[in-house]
């Protein structure tokens, strides 16, 4: 029992230590930010097409067919209570208050996050951070700060798209293939939505671009720079940041209810 | 060569540890190394360790592999901080600065690493060019005639557009010597400079370490195990074994020692005070299986 305790007292100290290191890994990404925003945009932009730019097509293939999805659900369960008419409103309100944000961020997990943890992670493994280090360049500023951005910024447009191509998929499946009146569609969907919908969407979209963007970052820079090391930090990658945002999703949401 | 603009030395208040830093210094010593101890784990690399670095000259740490050599060159530009001892460079405890003062002292290195660290989302011009873009509003033209020149020195200028993926290991290596001497440092140090070169590149890259060093007055450290090379450019050489200094002296002198373990290095002996096989249980007995 001894060592039981002994155990968890160790692996809670970890814990704290690591959850510690995390929050000032945080600020110092926060305190380089304005100087790069304004001395070094050309970095930002170059990773918000990185980041976003080449999510583009996995975030919009994925967004029609979960837009399909819902219109296809939708129409099947409303029907049921001579709703149908409805379904524009339900596919609304799901992808803009929890779909769009959730899955573009475990997309992004996916596509850009282990793209960033692996970069960052070789960067690590080949000395070039070092070579940064000793030609008086922080790594921090010149390669971490411009990632972390290009995603925070990439976020919120992604799910913005993602949203966007799920109801044109949410459309031609319920309009176009099951006959839902096309003004019934719209209508509805005007009715429903309201400002706060929007906000509680774009919020979340904000929160999941910065964690989702700052795991990626500090997994990558905590490599242990091996190729095994490498791997697993891209593995922790996908699999810290969906839980995060899956606990995020749920905080705000029963906070904004 | 260029030299790019330093700040005024004369405006320099000496309570600022940056200012202390770009303070010139006249003292014959550039970096010295005192009582040094630095230990991974329980493995010991270095035990009260001295040496010390002349100005101007070039400086070769030799030594077994896993001796510590690349340790050493870590603690000397504070990649690593010893656990006892302390590291001087023109006088400054660089233990002591802040990362202010750390990254001007670091404006005065120039480092080419064993593996050549080049910048693998930048070709080759840019990865010579950044420093220059990082640290000087020079040009984008003036940057283009410095960063050819360095690669003309190096033998590559028709590789500038060549991305480091397209590069032979040989070919990166000299690429990051362009690099590490593009700011015209006043310390370039060297880990492993001659590993991968064809013996032309080798032959070239071994005047242009001797003729950078006489012509530019810097300081050059040169880890390296190939001893031939490293006696035809080196003015005094540390062979270091077991945590400390084994034996200095100029590559002359260090052929002609009677030491058993200088002797045994710088002849390439199989037998001596240092074992060719790690530390093992017999070697019938483990065959056998009777080492448990």
């Amino acid at each position: 029992m001894p060592t039981l305790f002994k155990d968890i007292y160790e692996d809670t100290l970890e814990f704290v230590r690591t959850f510690g290191a995390f929050q000032l890994f945080f600020l110092r990404l926060v305190r380089h930010t304005p100087r790069m925003v304004v001395r070094r945009p050309g970095l930002i932009i170059k990773q918000i097409y990185n980041t976003g730019t080449l999510s583009l097509v996995i975030i919009m293939v994925c967004g029609l067919f979960v837009g399909g999805v819902l219109g296809l659900q939708g129409y099947s369960n409303l029907s049921r209570f001579n709703a149908e008419d409805s379904v524009g409103a339900v596919v609304a309100l799901a992808l803009l208050k929890e779909l769009g944000p959730v899955i573009t961020a475990l997309l992004f997990a996916g596509r850009a996050g282990t793209a960033l943890s692996s970069e960052i992670g070789l960067m690590k493994a080949t000395d070039q951070l070092s070579a940064m280090e000793m030609m008086a360049v922080n790594p921090v500023r010149r390669v971490l700060v411009p990632r972390f951005l290009g995603g925070v910024v990439a976020m919120p447009l992604l799910v913005a798209i993602f949203t966007c191509i799920g109801l044109f998929g949410a459309h031609i499946v319920a309009v176009d293939l099951l006959g839902v009146d096309v003004g019934a569609f719209w209508q509805q969907m005007q009715l429903s939505v309201s400002a706060d919908d929007v906000r509680e969407g774009v919020l979340k979209s904000f929160v999941f671009g910065i964690v989702a963007s700052l795991l990626a970052v500090w997994e990558g820079y905590n490599t242990i720079p091996t190729a095994e090391g490498v791997g697993r930090a891209t593995t922790r990658t996908v699999v810290i940041t969906a839980i995060c945002v899956l606990i995020l999703d749920f905080m705000i949401t029963a906070v904004m209810l | 060569m260029l030299r790019h603009p330093k700040p005024d030395r004369t405006l320099a208040a000496p309570c600022n540890s940056v200012a202390a830093l770009i303070v010139s210094k006249t003292s014959e010593n550039l970096i010295e190394i005192k009582d040094l101890m630095y230990s991974r784990g329980s493995r010991v690399i270095f035990r009260h360790l001295d040496l010390t670095i002349k100005r101007g000259e070039i400086t070769a740490l030799m030594g077994p592999s896993g001796t510590g050599k690349t340790t050493l060159l870590r603690l000397i530009t504070r990649q690593l901080v010893p656990q006892q001892g302390a590291v001087f460079v023109d006088g400054v405890d660089i233990a002591t600065l802040n990362q202010r003062g750390l990254y001007a002292l670091r404006q005065r290195f120039g480092m080419l690493f064993q593996n050549g660290a080049l910048l693998t989302d930048l070709n080759v011009f840019e990865n010579v060019a950044f420093p220059l873009r990082e640290h000087t509003k020079l040009t984008n033209r003036l940057i283009r005639h410095v960063v050819l020149t360095k690669l003309h020195a190096v033998g590559l200028r028709g590789a500038a557009d060549m991305l480091p993926s397209e590069l032979s290991g040989g070919m990166a290596r000299r690429v990051a010597l362009a690099r590490a001497m593009v700011m015209d440092p006043e310390i370039l140090i060297y880990d492993e400079p001659f590993v991968g070169l064809d013996p032309i590149s080798m032959g070239v890259i071994v005047r242009l370490v001797r003729r950078m060093n006489d012509a530019l007055g810097i300081t050059s450290i040169v880890v390296s195990h190939d001893v031939a090379e490293v006696s035809t450019v080196a003015d005094k050489s540390y062979l270091i074994s077991d945590g400390k200094v084994a034996a200095s002296g100029s590559p002359d002198e260090l052929s002609v020692a009677k030491s058993k373990l200088v002797r045994q290095f710088m002849h390439g002996m199989a037998d001596g005070p240092v074992a060719f096989h790690f530390d093992a249980p017999d070697y019938a007995e483990q065959l056998l299986g009777r080492d448990n």
